[in-house]
């Protein structure tokens, strides 16, 4: 069994009215990849503050290796971060920046230097020791702010959004270069971040936030397949959320009746006949043809393309508006066009069960 | 927690507690003085009077403020006109001859005001350079009698407080995000109507900050007209340090020191309400 | 490369020769041999050799820098500190306290000088040098505590969070990430502390007593009474100095500036 390393317990935090943290509890696993997702304002980036100590929670404890250190100030934790906008401190150089942790514990000078050019070595910065900050480009401030947390071996490191601010194909670079990282160095990493991308490559574990609570903790794969609500599936996976009567339960499939029309999916624990639910089905994996009887009736409101892919917006009978996307051109089909929608129905999820 | 925050209390102590002593006790006596008979000598007698208040009422004392007023406002109003280029040319500079100019204007902003002053005497006095060069030229038969004159006083404030002008105007422009004005430009505005629109706008700010910076030293710099209008211009400054030094009521000093505080108070006042900063930030 | 002729560049040039102008007099005129300041006569020292051997004047001249380092020096520290604790406090009086240390810069002069003149001897302090510092270090601080504040506004706080979670304590992070970030600031804000203490005659008048002469207020004395042409050399004299002050002030915050 792995050992635990941290441990958040009912954590709560307001600021003035506003309660941004709403009692978590949370444990993470040494060595782990865990991920914060939220949308701006859901309190990931509170959460991170407070675990590095730059916070004080109202009230809940946090657990670091074992040890008390809620009230514990940040100098004396075995905690770094990366911050969202690096702060590299603009007055030393790289070399400066990245012992100063090493500095203040007091280590030898000639150990720092080794260390330091150790880790530069690692971050591919090797030869910039004596360049200020004013004079790297972002992905470069990036890895200094990597390798000035890093050279303290810290026992967990806090990375603030810190692909932020890179553009698209940097990003993807520093996601694989940061995986590389983390499994050599065997450090844990506590990631935040709103790109559920970025989430879904990197992490081991995904925490999605809302509103200061947890959504769902799962693997990627779990957040991504079987979501546990209709914010998760919406927000990781795009989905469509689509509400229903559950009309028969059998050991193979589940009928729910939408709008008049029985459709499926498949069957779990904690539904039985009648009740009313949400059902979650991602946009690629919506069928829309105009031959067939089977599925919801659907009129084809806009028709765009991107990324590749063709994104119809589709109005149901109700009003209610659901998104498909696919692959490749489709001249066919034009707005105003009467569809059915459908779906298969392992690819249904069942969503906001309590 | 409660070592740290009683750190941070130490910080801020010895602010606290100069500006209690030497500032807001001070004024406090100040104010209440102003309530309070003159005896012999500088003795006071402690009793309360509106005396001092209602003796500002009188001619004399009135024509001061008033005096007062026309001189700052004539000077700020000339100092606006020549400042604001001056600021704003300056920041339209590159960023080497910025520097430069900088420099140029710091000195003479470092350099004593009295010595500023006192160059004036030498050029304007009657046997001064100004009327020497207009005389040679033949311009004029008699010596101009510029010193000890209104308009003297008037060179000597706009050259004192020039400066603060200029400085706050310039940092306002330099700040400024030109792209608005491109904007201005892209939809059709010609380069004067977008100085109006967008450029005065967004630089207003710092010109008021520049008024206030030269309308309220320039009540109180009595030396300059002192020293360059002789014993004709009589300001409050001048009447207040009369009262303390040689007409020894100091209660009636307080009194006018009190009211011309209020004055500038209200424009410090005003101020802010049209331009919504917290502190003269156009300045540094 | 040719350069565009503009309107702008010579209204710049006229102003600039303006303001240099009564300066430039004045530097004439202390080698003018003559007493009478109007013509210019013929070159001379003499007016150099009186002043080296005015006791009195290289007395207040004196006084003038020992005022000036003291009060700019205690502002310093006062105004620093207090600029970077407000940063951080969260009491209720904060806004109120600030406001009220920038009134002596906000008010008339002549009205800080007759306060103090009347605060003074109403505690019935000895009129002199202690005076004088508390006087000029009480509208030194603002000038210092803004141009900080100003500073700090600028800084990113996660520099300092940084920093902490880097191991450094409190005391350390200042030292080691605010201050050299502030310190051109201090700098420039003593300065300028420094040139105002050491050009102030209406506050000084009131609370300098009747023994001390600052340099101020010996030459406005003097300007009352009479104009000696000796004053044009001393004018001369420090009008180098500040600029040579200047020019060192602007070559360090120039290689301040390449630092960061």
């Amino acid at each position: 069994m792995s050992e635990q390393l941290l441990e958040l317990k009912n954590i709560k935090k307001g600021f003035g009215e506003t309660d941004v943290l709403n009692g978590i509890t949370l444990s993470i696993e040494k060595g782990e990849f865990i991920t914060f997702l939220g949308a701006s304002g859901c309190g990931k980036t509170t959460t991170l503050r407070i675990i590095a100590g730059l916070e004080t929670p109202d009230s809940g404890r946090v657990f670091l290796d074992g040890k008390d250190v809620t009230s514990v100030p940040p100098n004396q934790r075995d905690v770094n971060t990366v911050f969202q906008n690096y702060a590299l401190f603009p007055h030393m150089n790289v070399e400066a920046n990245v012992g100063y942790g090493l500095k203040i514990k007091r280590v030898p000078k000639a150990e720092i230097k080794k260390k330091v050019a150790e880790i530069l070595e690692l971050v591919q910065l090797t030869g910039y020791e004596k360049r200020m900050p004013s004079e790297l480009s972002g992905g470069q401030k990036q890895r200094v702010a990597i390798a000035r947390a890093l050279v303290n071996s810290p026992k967990l490191l806090l990375l603030d959004e810190p692909l932020g601010a890179l553009d698209l194909k940097l990003r993807r670079t520093m996601q694989i270069e940061l995986k590389r990282l983390q499994k050599k160095l065997g450090i844990t990493f506590l990631y935040i971040t709103h790109d559920q991308e970025e989430a879904i490559n990197m992490s081991d574990r995904i925490v999605v936030m809302k509103d200061g609570r947890f959504e769902q903790i799962g693997t990627p794969d779990e957040i991504y397949n079987h979501p546990k609500t209709s914010y998760v599936a919406d927000f990781v996976g795009n989905a469509n959320v689509i509400s229903g009567v559950v009309q028969k339960v059998t050991e193979t499939e589940a009928q729910v009746l939408i709008e008049n029309q029985m459709m499926y999916a498949e069957p779990i624990t904690g539904i039985c006949e009648g009740m009313k639910v949400n059902l979650a089905v991602r946009r690629e994996n919506l069928k829309v043809c105009t031959e067939c009887k089977e599925g919801l009736e659907a009129v084809l409101e806009d028709k765009s393309f991107t990324a590749g892919q063709l994104h119809l917006t589709l109005k149901l009978k109700s009003g209610k508006t659901l998104v498909s996307c696919r692959y490749g051109m489709d001249a066919d089909l034009k707005a105003g066009d009467k569809v059915c929608v459908g779906w298969k129905p392992e690819h249904a999820v069942f969503v906001d069960l309590e | 927690m409660k070592k740290k925050k009683s750190g941070l209390f130490l910080t801020v102590l010895p602010l606290y507690l100069f500006t209690l002593c030497f500032v807001v006790g001070p004024l406090l006596y100040m104010v209440a003085l102003s309530f309070t008979t003159n005896g012999s000598g500088s003795s006071t007698i402690w009793n309360f009077t509106l005396e001092n208040y209602k003796k500002i009422a009188e001619p004399v004392y009135l024509k001061s403020f008033v005096q007062s007023f026309q001189l700052a406002i004539t000077s700020t109003l000339l100092i606006v006109l020549m400042g604001y280029p001056f600021g704003y040319f300056m920041a339209k500079l590159s960023a080497k001859w910025k520097k430069r100019m900088m420099l140029l204007i710091m000195v003479p902003f470092w350099t004593s005001s009295l010595i500023r002053m006192y160059g004036w005497i030498l050029i304007l006095q009657a046997k001064g350079v100004l009327n020497g060069f207009l005389m040679k030229l033949g311009l004029i038969e008699e010596p101009l009698k510029i010193l000890y004159s209104y308009p003297a006083v008037v060179i000597g404030m706009v050259y004192a407080l020039l400066p603060f002008m200029v400085l706050s105007v310039y940092s306002s422009v330099e700040k400024m995000d030109w792209s608005y004005v491109e904007a201005a430009r892209d939809l059709g505005a010609n380069s004067i109507k977008a100085f109006f629109t967008i450029t005065f706008k967004l630089t207003l700010p710092g010109l008021l900050t520049g008024v206030i910076l030269t309308f309220i030293p320039s009540m109180g710099l009595f030396f300059i007209a002192d020293i360059l209008g002789g014993n004709k211009i009589v300001l409050v400054g001048s009447v207040i340090q009369d009262q303390l030094t040689r007409g020894s009521n100091w209660p009636f000093a307080a009194a006018l020191a009190v009211v011309l505080m209020l004055l500038t108070s209200l424009m410090m006042f005003v101020y802010r309400r049209v331009t919504h900063v917290k502190d003269l930030e156009g300045l540094f | 490369m040719k350069k565009k002729w503009k309107w702008s560049n010579l209204y710049l040039a006229i102003m600039i020769l303006l303001m240099y102008f009564p300066l430039v007099m004045v530097v004439i005129f202390s080698f003018n041999e003559s007493k009478l300041s109007a013509n210019f006569t013929g070159f001379s020292l003499k007016w150099y050799e009186t002043l080296a051997n005015d006791r009195d004047l290289k007395e207040a001249l004196l006084n003038s820098i020992l005022l000036g380092v003291l009060s700019c020096g205690i502002s310093a520290v006062i105004g620093t500190l207090g600029a970077v604790g407000m940063a951080r406090v969260k009491y209720k009086t904060k806004g109120m306290m600030e406001y009220l240390s920038t009134i002596p810069i906000m008010i008339p002069e002549i009205i800080l000088g007759m306060v103090f003149l009347v605060f003074f001897s109403m505690l019935n302090l000895p009129f002199g040098m202690t005076t004088l510092v508390i006087a000029h270090t009480t509208f030194c601080i603002p000038y210092i505590f803004m141009m900080v504040k100003a500073r700090l506004v600028g800084i990113d706080k996660s520099l300092e969070e940084a920093a902490r979670d880097l191991g450094a304590g409190p005391i350390r992070t200042f030292f080691d990430i605010t201050m050299p970030l502030i310190a051109p600031a201090v700098l420039s804000g003593s300065l300028l502390a420094f040139a105002m203490s050491f050009d102030d005659v209406v506050i000084s008048i009131f609370v300098n007593g009747p023994r001390l002469n600052t340099l101020p207020v010996k030459v406005y004395a003097q300007l009352k009474t009479g104009v000696t042409p000796e004053i044009n050399a001393l004018c001369t004299i420090i009008l180098v100095v500040i600029t040579i002050v200047l020019l060192v002030s602007s070559f360090l915050s120039k290689r301040a500036e390449k630092k960061y």
